[in-house]
Formats: structure tokens, C-alpha cells, sequence
């Protein structure tokens, strides 16, 4: 594995692979010394054209902890390099020895453009509405945490599914585990040709929730109201937030989900957050091991050849 | 000029196909045994001896994007790709909106190795608000009309364009696309677009606007049109007003017939065209109208594009693809029968251009001597570091295609031979 | 399974193949028995012992020696593994991944470890096991217990305690178990 791009370029068992050592990392932050050598003398670039402190933070801690030297990348984000030629940047970055870029981007596709003029290891942290690979990767380990097995669990995720990233990768690698998804949303923030997606789409959230065994809520950006996409944020709330009332109306163990940042007051209600069953604060800990796992895989495990079988079988040897 | 005798070509053109020898001397066609012995001899075994490709469809760069092609360079482009005229589109700096500029392309034309005629705007600076004298440009010759980009989203402006333009004679054309249904798009709409996160154009965005226009053509009893129409919807909307006595005549890109939505998956820029790659039906639609001939004609909409344009974030690289190197071999590697991709690329384009109708323009003695020499089964690799055109932008880089032109022959003079532009 | 064996496997992977028995599941049980005998006399009792074995080869060792001390001593000695993916020095040269976390469940301030393999060869994964240790704390002192000592060394590294030394061919293999130790080879 060279690159981690998207969720559908991985098969089920490079997902579930990187899940099964995702542990071995976390361990590592609950030690006295919490670094290991893993990935000394290899840099990796954090290239963020869009903001974004947690993402950031979480592969840069996830690096720092192997052993990598990080290097922050500031892009001016202003509308006049809008058009910037990504292959300059590209390339001053190659010219400096980098071993890999974690690339974050407003536009879809950059990541694939940019493998094209790197020799470096590209990770994708979020291209446009496209994908959000270690995104889906933490959400799927902290669902396994809360539910075990994935396979056959109902999961419900609300919100802008049209404009989401996080929504488009969690699909690919919930149904990959065996999940059943239910996306919901009203008509305007559902994809284009929905009805491909190996989902199920409803505007009614009551009648989702109720058999819900976990429920995933998506950032609804104030924007949307602007576009003709839904009348305000007000009649957004009642019909697709997590108000109060739906919280308590949920069994304890239902896990409640968010990328992040949350809109208290929009999709989530203001004191939901603080229920026991939101586990954020899982994703983001396992964010850092999920992407301690991924950096690993790409530069630090000889995966230039193709990776867990040969390693398999070596280990049955033993 | 030194005269020429063609041998051993099948000849295709509206009057038939056969092998025979064909002649040509002081810039017409002529018997052969009229060919003095003098004659330069070309060996046309296997291959097509055709009325050379006219492309109504192609941005030459001059005047005002020198960087990105030249008349020179553009027309060595056209003469490698067998067309022997192409339509110079008006999306120029200065655009095409009075007799001067007009005049101004045409002394700029004449470093091209083909015919070039120049095509003018429908408004002043395409601007979509006041007509462009359309009088004075039908007075130096201008015969087609359009704003390219947007078209003319009014209704209003696009009926008094219709029926103003009717005594002129001249050809209103108008790319279809809904502006409103179409905004932010980068892609079709459709399963592609939902999978690569992209925005889409839904192709009622194209239909809508090829029905309004058809209508307004019924309405006003002109001539109308339409650029680069790429759904299967659109094809049939058109057929059907052909058939109700419209006199409506339509186009199609290359790259429309051979690409779709789903060659986007890994972002290649180049393959960012509007109107965009559509749903792998519609290319098969478009390919069944080309050799019904309910499309009139194909084009190469080349639209050459520096690299830094394409070099950018997928939604923010500007669209378009070379074609004029590439158009005939796609057409021919989709397995259009030749009749059918000669009378789309050479006898309706130039009817349709005011050139002569099918039979007048044919392989006969009298005619002017524009020949394609065509070899349909030489197969190439697409690169454009080895094109004549300054365009770096290929829809089709490193695709394997059939069909390559041997020789252009333009007003009797060999542009082409052996696949090379004669120096 | 020393890293060797897994470095010269064809590419990889492939399996053993075994050519002749050296120790039977009797002669395992009375190596184990000796060791745990040496490791008390040696230190004296078993006062501020930790058993470590190496993740994977190690871990059905160190347990056994733990069971073997009890018999002895009757103290259970407190037992943890260490998977040294991350230590090695050979990173980025072959597929290495974790095989499970590593659970260290008390501070090494001021302890004995012994570590645990079942094959020294080498004697890098030992290295890197040291390295590995030190993000737990500072042990007293730290030996080395293994079943196997097959010779090989390239790094300044020998065992405190052997089970059975097993002079052998760089291209041979050595696969052990609590039930059999055999010498053979890889194949794909």
C-alpha cells in the first residue's frame, strides 16, 4: 500500500488489517514514554489548504509518536491562489525529501492529482465532498469498540450527506464491514443517484432511530440555508436534529457519533453532548491510533511489496 | 504548384464509393489521364481518398491566446487531423463583433495551412445584451453566428437574434445549457458525480434549453444550430423537430462519442470539457445519430489549454480538450462506417458552412482540390508532446486509436504526406 | 522463529518444512523445569522479578516458565509481553506489522527482567526488545531466557539462560514449540 486515497480502493481485509492493529498503537500513548522509533528519520508533510486544528493535530501527534519529523506546509488560502498550480507546490515539497504528505483540500480529486507529481506516500485527510479515508477508519473502530462485530448492526447516519465526505467514506467502509446503513436527510442534501449507494435513504428520523444500534450525525454548515437547499437551520433542527427529546428517546447503549466540529443547537442539541453515550472523545483517541496504524502501513512496515499476506503467512510459520 | 495523380484510392463521397485514380492541377481536380506526366504520383492503395474534413467547430487561439495556440500551429493541427477548413470560433480577444475584427482574423489566418472561415458573435462581446451588426458581418462573408460559452440564456434576445438573422441567411448556432440548472457543475449529474464528490449538470440542463430554442425556431421560421449537444435526449429532441419540419441541424464533439462520466475516476483534468462527459448510453447514442445522420455533423471542439490551467484542483481547471488531431481516428475507432464519418465531417459541415452541397462537392473534375487521404487502419498512440497543436490538454493521452490521415491536399498543394506536415 | 528465518523465507512467507526432531515434548518440559531452577538460584529467589516474553515466539515460553517457577518457588511471578515492531532496525526493509499490543501490567523501576524467546539467532529482535523496555521504565537488571541458541550472532547479545544450544547452517530454519523443536528449512 503506497497511498491511502479513499475507502473503495481498499478491500475488505486491508480494512479490517488495519483495524486489527490499530490496538498496538493505541498502547503505545498509554506508555511512560509514549514514542517509538518506528518511523525515525522519515518526514511527513502536513499540506492543509483548508483549516482544520483536529484533523492536523491527530496526524501530527500520530507521527510525532513514531518517531517522524513533521513539517507543516502553510498554503495561503486566500481566493487569489485559488487557481495555484498545484504541481508547484507539489514539487517543492518532493525537492525536499519528503516521505509523505497528509494532504487536506477543498476540491475533490487533489489527492489522486497529486500522487501524479510525488513520489511520496499521499495520504488523504478530506478532498472536498470526496472522501475522508482515516476518518471512516477511526469511526469504524470506535463502532467496534461500542458494538463489536459490525456485521448486521444498523447504523443511521443524518445530516448533509450531499456535500459530506465523512458520509461518502463511513458508507463505503461500514458496508464493507457488513453494517447496514441508513442515511437520512431531506431531499435536497441526499447525493445525486442515491439509489446507487448500498444504503438506505429516509427523511424520517423518529422512524429511523427507533431501530438504530448506533447513530452518526453530520455537520449541517449554515451556509446550506443560503443555497436553496433547506429553508433555515430553525426547520432543519426540528426534523433532522438530535434534539433533546430523540437523545432520551434512545436506548443508553446507542452510541452517538460525530466527526467534528459540532453545531450545538443545529444537529446536536445543546446538552446532548454531554451524555455518556456520545463518544467523541473515543474518536478523536482513536483517531491518533487509526492514523499511528496508517502511517506505519505506508512507511513503516516494507509495504512497498503488497503487504498483509505475506505477513500472514510468515506469522503461521512461527 | 506541381500537379498530382492520386492512385489507386477508394474514393468516397456523396456520389459513391469506387477505386479510381484522381487527378489535380492548378488547385482543381481533374481527370487523371488530363495530369501531365509531370505529376507528382501518390500511392493511395488501401486507403480513402475523401472531399477534405471541414471542422465547424474549433478555438484557434488567435487573436488573444497566443500561449495556448496560433493560427500556425492550429492549422497544422487541422491539416494532421485531414481537415482542409476549419471554423475558427469568436471567443477570441477581441471577439469577433464587427467587420474589422473579422478581417483582422482573416490576415491572421493566412499563416494556416488550411481554409480558415471565421465565425462572428451573436452579441457584442458575447456579452449577451445588445446584437452584434449581424448585417455588416454577413456583408464580408461571415455565415455562422455564435456567442459560444453560455449561448444566449434570454429568451427574448434569442427570439430577435432568430428572426433578425433570417434574411442574412446566415446560421444562428447556440451551445444548449440551462446556465441556473447547471451552476457549480463540474461533471454530469449522475451516479459518477455522486461517487467522486463532484458537483454535476443534470442533462435535462442541455434539453431544456434545445427545447426552448427549437421551439422559438418553429416560432420565428429561421434556421437554427446546435453546438456540441451531448445527451441522448437532446439527439432525440432534435430528430423529432427535424422530422416536424424544423430546420434545425445539430453537432457533436469527438470526445462524445468515445467518452463518459465514468472516465473521470482519477480526476484527469483534461478530460474536463463542456459540455461534460455524459453517461456511456449517451455515447452510444451519439455514435447511432452519427451514422443515421439525425446528428449533421462531427466536430472536434478543439479547445487548446496551457498546462498551468489544467495543473489546478479539479474544479478550478478550466475545460476543454484538443481534438483536431484526434476527432477522424475516434469517429473511425468507435466503428462509424466511413460513409456516414465522411458525410458528418466533410459534406454536411461544409453544406452547412455554405461550401456546396454534398453534390457539388464531391471527387469530380471542377472541384476544388481539398483531399483527405486516409489510411482507416494505421493504428497511433495519442500524445501531445509529439501533436502539431501548442495545446498540452488531451481527453484522449496515451488511448490507442485507428485511423490516420496519410495526406491533405488544400486548394491542389500537398499540406500532409505520410502522416507529416511538407515543409 | 528467529527473524532470520523469517527474513530468508521465501519472499516472506512460505513454510517449514522440518528435516529431524532435536528435542521431544519430554525433553522440553525437563529444559523449561532446569532454567526456572537457574533463574531462582541465580537471583537469588524471585524477589522483583518480571517474566517478559517476546511477542510471538515467546509468549507460550514465558508462560510455561512462569508455571515452573510457581511449582518451584510457589510465587506467581508477574508475567508480560512486548511486541517489538516498532523497535526493529530493519523497519521499511521487509512486511513487518505488530502482531499484538504489547501489555507491560507493572512499572520496571528498579526490577529484574527476564526476557523470554524461543530462538536466539541474531540477536536483533532481543536489541530491539531492550530498546522497547525502556518506555517502561529502568529496570535493575534485565536477562535473557531462550529455548533455542542457534548461533549466529551479530550483534553483542547471549543468553543468561538456554534450553538446548543448536549449532546450525545460516540457511536453515529452526521451529519451535512446547511440544517439539525441529531444525529444517523454508520453503515456498
Amino acid at each position: 500500500m503506497k497511498h491511502l486515497l479513499s475507502i473503495d480502493e481498499l478491500t475488505a481485509d486491508d480494512l479490517r488489517d488495519v483495524l486489527r492493529i490499530t490496538p498496538s498503537f493505541a498502547e503505545v500513548a498509554q506508555r511512560r514514554i509514549s514514542k517509538v522509533p518506528a518511523l525515525r528519520g522519515q518526514t511527513v508533510a502536513l499540506l492543509f489548504y483548508e483549516d482544520s486544528t483536529r484533523t492536523r493535530l491527530s496526524f501530527e501527534i500520530a507521527a510525532k509518536r513514531l518517531s517522524a519529523d513533521t513539517l507543516n506546509v502553510s498554503v495561503k488560502t486566500s481566493s487569489v491562489n485559488k487557481g495555484e498550480s498545484l504541481r508547484d507546490t507539489a514539487e517543492t515539497i518532493e525537492a525536499m525529501g519528503i516521505d509523505a504528505v497528509v494532504v487536506r483540500h477543498r476540491s475533490s480529486g487533489v489527492p489522486w492529482q497529486l500522487t501524479k507529481w510525488l513520489d511520496a506516500s499521499v495520504i488523504n485527510a478530506g478532498d472536498g465532498w470526496h472522501q475522508h479515508p482515516t476518518q471512516a477508519l477511526l469511526d469504524c473502530f470506535t463502532l467496534q469498540q461500542q458494538l463489536g462485530d459490525l456485521s448486521g448492526s444498523h447504523i443511521v447516519m443524518v445530516g448533509d450527506i450531499k456535500h459530506s465526505r465523512v458520509a461518502r467514506s463511513d458508507v463505503q467502509a461500514l458496508t464493507m464491514l457488513g453494517a447496514e446503513v441508513t442515511l437520512v436527510a431531506p431531499p435536497t442534501l441526499l447525493p445525486p443517484a442515491i439509489a446507487s449507494w448500498p444504503v438506505r435513504a429516509s427523511h424520517d428520523l423518529d422512524a429511523s432511530l427507533r431501530d438504530a444500534d448506533a447513530v452518526y450525525l453530520l455537520r449541517m454548515q449554515s451556509e446550506r440555508q443560503h443555497e436553496a437547499l433547506v429553508p433555515d437551520l430553525r426547520e432543519y433542527t426540528t426534523r433532522y436534529g438530535l434534539t433533546a427529546a430523540r437523545a432520551a428517546a434512545l436506548e443508553p447503549k446507542v452510541p452517538i457519533l460525530h466527526p467534528g466540529p459540532m453545531n450545538r443547537g443545529v444537529e446536536i442539541a445543546a446538552d446532548v453532548p454531554d451524555l455518556d453515550q456520545v463518544v467523541v472523545v473515543d474518536q478523536v483517541r482513536n483517531g491518533v491510533a487509526v492514523r499511528m496504524a496508517v502511517l506505519f502501513l505506508l512507511l513503516g512496515s516494507g509495504s512497498e511489496q503488497a503487504m498483509p499476506d505475506e505477513v500472514a503467512t510468515a506469522g503461521a510459520t512461527r | 504548384m506541381s500537379a498530382l495523380l492520386i492512385r489507386g484510392g477508394t474514393v468516397v463521397d456523396a456520389n459513391g464509393t469506387g477505386v479510381r485514380d484522381v487527378g489535380v492541377a492548378d488547385g482543381v481536380i481533374v481527370a487523371p489521364d488530363a495530369v501531365p506526366g509531370s505529376a507528382t504520383v501518390i500511392d493511395a492503395a488501401d486507403c480513402v481518398v475523401s472531399t477534405g474534413l471541414v471542422d465547424l467547430h474549433a478555438h484557434m487561439g488567435e487573436p488573444g491566446d497566443e500561449a495556448a495556440e496560433t493560427m500556425l500551429t492550429g492549422g497544422r493541427a487541422a491539416v494532421l487531423g485531414g481537415f482542409t477548413t476549419v471554423l475558427a470560433m469568436p471567443d477570441t480577444w477581441p471577439r469577433v463583433d464587427t467587420a474589422a475584427v473579422v478581417e483582422h482574423v482573416r490576415m491572421l489566418a493566412k499563416a494556416a495551412l488550411c481554409h480558415v472561415e471565421v465565425a462572428g458573435c451573436i452579441t457584442v462581446d458575447s456579452a449577451g445584451t445588445h446584437l452584434a451588426p449581424l448585417g455588416e458581418l454577413a456583408d464580408v462573408g461571415v455565415q455562422f453566428v455564435t456567442d459560444c460559452g453560455a449561448g444566449i440564456q434570454n429568451p427574448l434576445l434569442m427570439r430577435r437574434v432568430l428572426e433578425y438573422a433570417k434574411p442574412f441567411g446566415i446560421t444562428v448556432a447556440q451551445p444548449a445549457n440551462c446556465l441556473e440548472l447547471s451552476v457549480g457543475a463540474q461533471m454530469n449529474e449522475g451516479e459518477w458525480s455522486s461517487r467522486l464528490g463532484l458537483a454535476g449538470a443534470p442533462a435535462e440542463a442541455e434539453e431544456i434549453m434545445v427545447m426552448r430554442d427549437i421551439s422559438l425556431a418553429r416560432l420565428t421560421g429561421a434556421r437554427l444550430h446546435f453546438q456540441t449537444l451531448s445527451t441522448a435526449g437532446s439527439f432525440a429532441i432534435v430528430s423529432a423537430a427535424q422530422r416536424s419540419g424544423v430546420r434545425v441541424s445539430a453537432e457533436v464533439a469527438s470526445h462524445h462519442l468515445a467518452l463518459s462520466d465514468a472516465d473521470l475516476a482519477a480526476y484527469d483534468t483534461c478530460r474536463k470539457v463542456e459540455p461534460p462527459l455524459r453517461d456511456s448510453s449517451d455515447t452510444v447514442a451519439a455514435c447511432e445519430g452519427v451514422a443515421s445522420g439525425l446528428i449533421d455533423c462531427v466536430v472536434s471542439d478543439h479547445t487548446p489549454q496551457t498546462t498551468d490551467r489544467k495543473e489546478r484542483p479539479f474544479d478550478h481547471a478550466e475545460p476543454g480538450s484538443v481534438g483536431l488531431e484526434t476527432a477522424l481516428a475516434v469517429a473511425l475507432t468507435r466503428e462509424i462506417d466511413i460513409t456516414h464519418v465522411l458525410r458528418a465531417m466533410s459534406w454536411r459541415p461544409a453544406e452547412l458552412l455554405g461550401l456546396g452541397s454534398p453534390t457539388q462537392r464531391t471527387i469530380s473534375p471542377g472541384a476544388q482540390a481539398d483531399i483527405t487521404i486516409i489510411d482507416p487502419h494505421e493504428r497511433f498512440s495519442v500524445s501531445t508532446r509529439t501533436q502539431a497543436t501548442a495545446g498540452t490538454n488531451s481527453a484522449f493521452e496515451g488511448a490507442e486509436l485507428r485511423g490516420r490521415v496519410r495526406s491533405t491536399i488544400v486548394a491542389g498543394r500537398v499540406v500532409v504526406q505520410d502522416g507529416q506536415v511538407t515543409p | 522463529m528467529g527473524e532470520r528465518e523469517r527474513r530468508g523465507a521465501p519472499p516472506y512467507g512460505g513454510s517449514f518444512v522440518s528435516r529431524a526432531q532435536v528435542m521431544d515434548v519430554d525433553q522440553i518440559r525437563r529444559a523449561v523445569k532446569r532454567m526456572a531452577h537457574e533463574i531462582v538460584e541465580r537471583n537469588g529467589g524471585l524477589d522483583g522479578l518480571v517474566i517478559v516474553g517476546l511477542q510471538t515466539g515467546g509468549v507460550e515460553p514465558a508462560i510455561h516458565l512462569v508455571e515452573a517457577l510457581d511449582t518451584i518457588e510457589g510465587v506467581r511471578v508477574p508475567l508480560g509481553t512486548v511486541d517489538v515492531a516498532f523497535h526493529r532496525d530493519d523497519i521499511g526493509l521487509r512486511p513487518v506489522l505488530p502482531e499484538a499490543p504489547t501489555d507491560i501490567p507493572i512499572e520496571l523501576d528498579a526490577r529484574t527482567v527476564v526476557l523470554v524467546d524461543d530462538v536466539l539467532f541474531t540477536g536483533r529482535t532481543v536489541r530491539a526488545a531492550l530498546d522497547a523496555l525502556q518506555d517502561f521504565g529502568r529496570p535493575r537488571a534485565v536477562q535473557l531466557a531462550v529455548m533455542v541458541d542457534r548461533g549466529h550472532r551479530e550483534l553483542p547479545i547471549r543468553a543468561d539462560y538456554v534450553g538446548k544450544n543448536l549449532p546450525t547452517a545460516r540457511t536453515e530454519a529452526v521451529a519451535v514449540t512446547m511440544n517439539s523443536v525441529d531444525i529444517g528449512e523454508m520453503v515456498k
